[in-house]
């Protein structure tokens, strides 16, 4: 069954056609990939599903449901959780906080049960600090729970914000670039880290510069350039692609 | 607990001065009751304010005007004005209820403002507050205008009131002392409540949005609830306050709840620490004091050392309340009594992380 369908989606700022009818299909339990040249509108992608700029046209389905108009917290409470390409924590607060943050939609407390401290409000931040826990040490930053997000190394940085967004108990996981800045080890520790996600029961949409890590980690790859989709397809596959080559590398001079 | 014992003796230390605090003070003089008195309204103002400004980092200049409404909510439910004597049991809720109102009135409006922009219809909101107060006697009186509202009833519980001097416990207890001993009351239970409020995931919600509010939009929080939620129970607290005050004084007019007033009482929270609930009731204490200690000392100093009166206490007051802004700004600029977090935001600002997030 099909997660997420996305159906000729169209973004236009101004005079730059950010996304022209863009329509591809993710199944449940998938890693898909989403690449394509600087500026071919991958994060624009992102941003249009994640509910951050409404789409000109089209629009995607998630779990069988329209995300049309939904705003973005809405759509992540529907399941589709994201992290960004420039690492967008809360600085200041430390790794746990910042996973219990991501508790918020997913628990009920409200003023009075804050104020009054009833034995719901004490169970339910129980399980949050809990949780928060499991899920920093399942991206293994447990032992910097106390830090202050922003005094992390940038890797671990990177791995906070995915353990945040898995604390809304995504069925999708959209990172932009999560391997952005990171070295060689790193990279493959966040392949094994993604393939873990995807064993866990979570379908991932991945945007990735990193050629191998998506030739290892992605099941199908979509390819944007200049905002159109121009191919679709296993990694192999798309790898061996005229059109694919031609935007990555351009257009052979003998023609 | 580290220090359970040197923790326990503190606080039985505090809680005595506390409680023999107004008799002492009473021995200086009862004027010292009630300066003590509106010191701690100015705590419970600073504390609402806080919410707003501290922990959902909404910088808000018009805030007096919650104190506004919960004074004339109060003074119009129980004064001779209309003619309607309502227990304040009953007023104080509804006062807090109308504040809280104002503030989502506010809040709507403002959600997609930030920082200077929010500052700006903040502070109109407050001047429009206090100037529909100030007209709104004609053509049905309403407010009775700049001449104010007098005669509004103090707290009473059948016979009791706590207006009038009484003997209790071969005590002389006078009316500004059973004040006291209310205002204490209820700026326990705010200082518990911000407390509470602040962990837990309303006050990690406010935080996120203060911090990053795309991020927090990601996480799944509806930021446009949290930020009127914020409003709102600033407000409340600001109304509860107005209401208290409505009944000390016993007469309002929107003169009390001029710009200033606002910028006073936003100054208590960054002087004393935006964020942190202690930091904020060292601010309020500071620069409720301070002033009156000034009018008292400055002078009698300055007979004794010229001969006649060189400066006038107000403009000594002005001149060191901003000289004390400016050095706490420069050398201790998250406050006296920072916040870690906030102090870690102001530090990682100074290093130009500002310029980035606003990209």
């Amino acid at each position: 069954m099909n997660l997420l369908e996305g159906r000729g989606i169209g973004k236009r700022f101004g005079g730059v056609q950010a996304l022209s009818d863009v329509s591809f299909s993710i199944a449940e339990g998938e890693v898909f990939g989403l690449i394509g040249p600087n500026g071919a509108g991958k994060t624009t992608l992102f941003n249009v599903l994640t509910g951050i700029y409404p789409p000109d046209k089209g629009g995607f389905a998630f779990n069988g449901r329209a995300l049309d108009g939904l705003k973005a917290h809405q759509v992540a409470v529907a399941g589709i959780a994201r992290t960004f390409q420039n690492i967008r924590l809360f600085a200041n607060l430390s790794s746990i906080e910042n996973v219990m943050i991501g508790r918020h939609a997913r628990t009920r407390a409200g003023v009075w049960g804050a104020i009054l401290r009833t034995r719901r409000t004490l169970e339910e931040e129980d399980g949050i600090e809990r949780r928060a826990l499991e899920l920093l040490d399942f991206v293994g930053i447990r032992a910097r729970a106390n830090a202050p997000a922003g005094s992390l190394p940038y890797g671990d940085q990177r791995r906070l914000e995915i353990a945040r967004a898995l604390a809304i108990e995504p069925k999708l996981l959209a990172l932009d670039e999560p391997a952005a800045g990171m070295n060689a080890t790193e990279r493959v520790a966040l392949g094994k880290l993604i393939q873990a996600i995807r064993a866990s029961g979570v379908t991932v949409l991945l945007i990735e510069h990193d050629v191998r890590l998506v030739m290892n980690v992605c099941d199908r790859v979509l390819v944007l350039d200049y905002g159109e989709k121009i191919a679709e397809g296993r990694p192999a596959e798309v790898q061996s692609d005229a059109r694919v080559i031609e935007a990555y590398l351009g257009r052979p001079r003998a023609a | 607990m580290k220090h359970p014992w040197a923790v326990r003796i503190g606080v039985v230390l505090i809680a005595v001065t506390l409680a023999i605090l107004p008799f002492a003070l009473a021995q200086v003089g009862t004027a010292w009751v009630r300066i003590t008195n509106y010191a701690v309204l100015y705590i419970l103002l600073a504390l609402g304010l806080n919410i707003v400004v501290g922990f959902a980092g909404l910088l808000d200049l018009g805030y007096i005007a919650f104190y506004a409404v919960g004074a004339y909510t109060y003074a119009l439910l129980a004064s001779p004005q209309f003619g309607l004597h309502l227990p304040f049991w009953i007023i104080l809720p509804i006062g807090a209820a109308v504040a809280a109102f104002f503030g989502v009135v506010l809040g709507a409006p403002t959600l997609k403002l930030r920082g200077d922009y929010l500052a700006i219809v903040t502070l109109g909101f407050g001047e429009i507050i206090r100037i529909i107060l100030n007209n709104l006697s004609r053509p049905v009186n309403i407010t009775n205008g700049p001449q104010g509202i007098g005669g509004i009833d103090p707290f009473r519980v059948g016979e009791f009131s706590l207006a009038s001097p009484q003997e209790m416990f071969g005590l002389d207890v006078s009316g500004p002392i059973k004040y006291y001993y209310l205002l204490l009351a209820v700026l326990i239970a705010v200082i518990l409540v911000n407390l509470r409020l602040q962990n837990s995931r309303i006050g990690r919600a406010w935080e996120a949005i203060r911090e990053d509010e795309i991020a927090a939009r990601a996480s799944g929080i509806n930021t446009t609830n949290i930020k009127l939620l914020a409003f709102a129970m600033g407000a409340t607290f600001g109304g509860v306050a107005g209401g208290m005050f409505s009944a000390i004084q016993s007469f309002i007019s929107p003169e009390s709840f001029v710009l200033v007033e606002s910028v006073m009482v936003l100054s208590m929270v960054v002087l004393g620490g935006m964020g942190n609930i202690w930091g904020v009731v060292l601010g309020a204490l500071l620069l409720s004091f301070v002033p009156e200690i000034l009018r008292w000392t400055v002078e009698p100093a300055q007979m004794a050392l010229f001969g006649r009166m060189l400066i006038e206490p107000e403009v000594i007051r002005m001149l060191l309340f901003g000289l004390a802004l400016v050095l706490v700004m420069l050398f201790r600029p998250a406050g006296l009594l920072p916040s870690a977090v906030r102090q870690r935001e102001l530090t990682a600002r100074g290093q130009g992380e500002l310029t980035e997030r606003s990209t």
